[in-house]
């Protein structure tokens, strides 16, 4: 930890409003938005800072999400530091711009209030909306809670801008878990926060006639290709901006962060790598486990794009059994998609043995005795047990 | 075909500029798309009587014209339409339209 942190203030907010909060501290050129559950508060909430005064932001009221994203591809090409937010359904109705969004290069930060695809229809938390999102081309950061709600969005704007990566980046916070729950945490003082920002001088603007450009020709079989292979050089160049950006925010939050968070992992024999708030009641059953003597350790997914594999494969290196909890499906294939990311950066380095959990679908509550449950499950799989089909977990059978 | 042909330099994925944006203003013309044609037009000067027919009506404004008189096509931009082929007055028809594989054919010869 930090030691030199400069005062904070702690205050009481829900997830939506604490990044709302930060959205407000990073004082946006411009914000085109649209209401959607769970979603809805964080742009209430800023738009009332807007109104009050608080901001210098234009705030853009579309009439959807295909246009609250088209309008912020727009508006960052002309160079304006540029934010939405959105959850679900709006993120399905947006994808086709949020796709162009990372494929020009615009550095746009978009907090996802993660709530259950449609049908059947549903708002509560899950996160098939940031797993649909997983190959667009965007950074994705995952929050366990609403301060990493806050922290996560004033970093995510510096990763997204920074020269050696301009691509858009998602701040992932749990409908409804997070976004509608009240929780105390430590805000920074504005001109800590604004300095930690910084403005945003874009290399180029539309609007700037003396230099035109064109954004958005038609890139046929001669250079698409070229195009996408140099987005993933961006994207991979992340890493390294994720871990400086999270270096700098300590030395102001007394906070720290990396790529993911290890919970008594060091010595841990049964590993569990869990993404959002359910990490938080992860840590509660492994120290109830820890107390019985069982070694159990938690790894919770921060950034999720670009993956960390081979540091996650380093931190859990050592496990007996491993297990992964996704709060998606990908339908047609056995295991979550977490589950198979992990499993496949572990192909010829770990010979642990991995089980795939499946839980909490459409906000289906998780209790900490669920988990414990998985750890029991897990230390059977390190003792041989076969674990080769996904367990659904509360799941009516 | 060959993407050299259509494009006087051709970018890496490192070369790239960011986005794929375009970095500087009026360069249309640096995009050959003369290389899409199948068909060619053949121009007779013997036979042209410079009525600038073709010229007028060229989508792409690859007749090429000196002082009211037709001087040649540009084949780097011309598509191969045919509409100057097909404009040329029944009485003249100055421009014919071949096979660009057989035209190529005859170049190589």
């Amino acid at each position: 930890m930090a030691t030199t942190a400069v005062p904070q203030t702690r205050v009481s907010l829900t997830g939506n409003d604490a990044a709302a909060e930060a959205l407000r501290q990073i004082n946006p050129d411009v914000i085109a938005t649209y209401p959607i559950t769970p979603q809805t508060e964080l742009m209430h909430k800023f738009a009332q800072f807007h109104a009050d005064g608080l901001v210098d932001t234009e705030m853009v009221l579309v009439e959807s999400e295909h246009s609250a994203m088209s309008a912020c591809v727009g508006s960052s090409a002309a160079g304006a530091r540029t934010c939405t937010a959105t959850s679900s359904q709006g993120l399905a109705l947006m994808l086709e711009i949020v796709y162009i969004a990372s494929a020009y290069r615009l550095p746009i930060v978009m907090p996802v209030v993660n709530r259950a695809l449609s049908g059947p229809i549903n708002i509560h938390c899950d996160h098939s909306d940031a797993m649909m999102a997983r190959d667009c081309g965007w950074v994705q950061i995952f929050s366990e809670n609403a301060q990493e709600a806050y922290d996560n969005t004033l970093q995510a704007i510096r990763i997204a801008e920074h020269p050696d990566v301009l691509t858009p980046a998602m701040v992932n916070l749990d409908g409804f878990i997070l976004s509608h729950t009240a929780e105390t945490l430590d805000v920074l003082d504005d001109e800590v926060a604004h300095q930690f920002v910084g403005t945003y001088e874009a290399e180029r603007s539309l609007l700037d006639t003396d230099n035109p450009y064109s954004i958005g020709a038609l890139f046929l079989t001669d250079n698409y290709y070229e195009c996408r292979r140099q987005q993933q050089e961006a994207i991979a160049n992340c890493m390294p901006v994720v871990e400086a950006v999270a270096r700098e925010f300590a030395a102001i939050s007394g906070r720290d962060y990396g790529l993911f968070d290890a919970y008594r992992l060091d010595d841990a024999d049964l590993a569990l790598v869990i993404a959002g708030s359910t990490a938080g009641t992860a840590k509660v059953a492994v120290d109830q486990l820890r107390d019985e003597g069982v070694k159990a350790g938690l790894l919770k997914i921060r950034l999720f794009r670009p993956f960390p594999a081979a540091q996650i494969i380093a931190a859990i290196d050592g496990a007996k059994a491993i297990g992964v909890m996704d709060r998606a499906i990908s339908y047609g294939l056995d295991g979550g998609p977490l589950f198979h990311e992990i499993r496949s950066a572990a192909y010829r380095t770990l010979d642990a043995p991995f089980a795939s959990y499946i839980y909490g679908l459409g906000g289906r509550d998780i209790l900490v005795e669920e988990i414990v449950d998985v750890y029991r499950g897990l230390a059977e799989v390190a003792a041989g047990a076969d674990a080769s089909q996904t367990r659904y977990i509360g799941v009516r059978e | 075909m060959s993407d050299e042909k259509t494009h006087p330099t051709m970018y890496t994925w490192k070369t790239m500029p960011r986005g794929g944006i375009i970095p500087k203003a009026g360069n249309a013309a640096e995009y050959r798309t003369g290389a899409w044609r199948t068909y060619r037009p053949v121009w007779d000067p013997e036979k042209c009587i410079h009525c600038l027919t073709c010229w007028i009506l060229c989508p792409d404004s690859a007749i090429q014209a000196e002082q009211g008189k037709v001087t040649g096509i540009d084949l780097d931009h011309c598509k191969g339409c045919g509409i100057c082929a097909h404009e040329c007055p029944d009485k003249v028809q100055a421009i014919t339209m071949v096979l660009e594989t057989d035209a190529e054919d005859e170049d190589e010869e």
